[in-house]
């Protein structure tokens, strides 16, 4: 295969943009805005009782994977997801789809991919990336959250596809086999943001939707009574999850209302997709804000107020409930 | 946020890379802009990287005192905990445990070791001795 044929793009986040490249790759153009509002991928989650690396489970999107198989099914794509038993077959696998001209998504370890910096290596199992050729023995790689197309070697791409432990990505391939065209988006737009804005209402449990924003504002709080060292470490961890891993700013508040926005514009510029739109970046403000007084908490040398910051995200969740709520006024008519 | 306000404050974590941000441009579409790095993010990254650095840092001077097994520095520097350790080997947590002790460790089998050197991504001579960097030790 001619390796031009393939173009990479830079996405805020791996698994939309890996969607957006393999759509494009196979004839369908969709911003990955769109992709992420379509898959309604939006969310905030917090499970105290999960720890990754001693800390509790903060999530600003949906589970990994649930972007690929959202969009498969409400845009009637169809989908190829092959897992493999073994490196080997894994390996051999790859080779084979490469060698009949196949681009493929991939899900991978961060931490064994040899292009990324040594600062961004963590063990996160649940990794995108597009896989366009073999070069000899280096694979050219297009990963949605770096600016330009890396490649990797043999090697290190294997230990990334099959690192094992939570989410483990059994060197997880993933392509479309049918992609439909003239796809009508209006429907699916409604369809979709509803769904979002009625998880994020009215989820009856503390541990997803705004009251998750609540309940992790209320955990703050208790850190008043746990060593600093701690402390910081617990508040830095909800900001890497809102900035650090791929979110496009904001824990993808901004790209959220970029698909507002881009819907609006298919609804002849609908006036009420609009202001949920600039409400929904005005909210993104308000989450950096949030960022940016912890991050002055971490450095400062005078105690922390915890009351001040549980305070912010209190008011962050009241402020987004309007955003939903005038999503909801949305009939498309 | 506006496309003017999008932070360049070139962090060190990036490594020179740029990251993808959603923003406002003059004509009010919110589009890709790629920013350098911010202070907010950087600050929390380094906080965590301190914090493993300062794991194996620790358990670096408890091998060479021979409190521990090198495995437990080699789990710290390749940036995983006994949760972490347990679910990429598939061993329970307390047979773990008992291999941080030296003189379990001396003993334990080619077939064991070489699991340990595959999620750590070492090789089992690499795992069998703890390597010679300058870290002090009080």
């Amino acid at each position: 295969m001619n390796v031009t044929e393939f173009k990479h793009s830079h996405s805020a986040h791996c698994e939309s943009g890996v969607m957006v490249s393999l759509l494009r790759h196979y004839g369908l153009n969709l911003s990955e805005p769109m992709i992420f509002g379509l898959s309604s991928a939006l969310t905030f989650a917090y499970l105290p009782f999960i720890k990754i690396g001693g800390m509790p489970l903060v999530a600003y999107r949906n589970l990994p994977k649930s972007i690929i198989k959202n969009i498969q099914k409400n845009l009637k794509i169809k989908m190829k997801l092959e897992t493999f038993s073994s490196k080997e077959k894994g390996e051999a696998r790859l080779d084979e789809l490469l060698s009949e001209g196949k681009v493929t998504g991939a899900q991978t370890s961060v931490y064994w991919l040899p292009y990324f910096p040594p600062e961004m290596r963590f063990h996160f199992n649940a990794h995108n990336l597009v896989i366009y050729a073999k070069e000899s023995d280096n694979y050219l790689i297009s990963d949605p959250v770096f600016e330009h197309s890396v490649k990797s070697d043999k090697a290190s791409l294997s230990k990334a596809r099959f690192a094992k432990g939570m989410m483990a990505p059994k060197g997880l391939l993933y392509y479309p086999t049918f992609v439909p065209q003239n796809i009508d988006l209006q429907p699916i737009i409604i369809k979709t943001m509803k769904k979002t804005a009625k998880a994020m209402l009215n989820t009856p449990v503390p541990i997803s939707g705004l009251k998750a924003i609540k309940y992790l504002a209320k955990s703050i709080l208790k850190l008043e009574s746990k060593d600093e060292k701690y402390a910081k470490l617990y508040l830095g961890h909800i900001v890497r999850m809102q900035e650090e891993i791929g979110t496009g700013g904001a824990g993808f508040r901004y790209i959220y209302a970029s698909f507002l926005q881009e819907s609006s514009t298919l609804f002849n510029n609908d006036s009420t997709l609009q202001e949920a739109s600039t409400m929904m970046l005005e909210v993104g403000d308000k989450w950096r804000e949030f960022a940016l007084l912890i991050a002055k908490a971490i450095k400062s040398k005078k105690p922390i107020d915890f009351t001040s910051i549980s305070n912010m995200l209190m008011s962050i969740s009241d402020e987004e409930a309007k955003v939903y709520t005038k999503m909801l006024e949305f009939t498309g008519k | 946020m506006d496309i003017n306000d999008v932070p360049q404050e070139d962090s060190s974590t990036y490594a020179k890379n740029k990251k993808a941000i959603y923003a406002k441009s003059e004509n009010g579409e919110i589009s890709i802009v790629g920013s350098t790095g911010w202070n907010v993010e950087e600050t929390a990254t380094k906080l965590a990287l301190e914090d493993l650095e300062s794991s194996a840092h620790e358990a670096y001077c408890e091998v060479k005192k021979g409190i521990k097994s090198p495995l437990f520095y080699y789990m710290f520097k390749e940036r995983m905990d006994l949760q972490l350790l347990a679910e990429t080997s598939g061993f329970f947590k307390w047979t773990i445990s008992r291999d941080f002790k030296p003189e379990v460790f001396k003993k334990i089998s080619d077939k064991r070791l070489s699991v340990y050197a595959e999620v750590l991504g070492i090789t089992i001579e690499n795992l069998k001795v703890l390597e010679d960097i300058n870290y002090e030790c009080n």
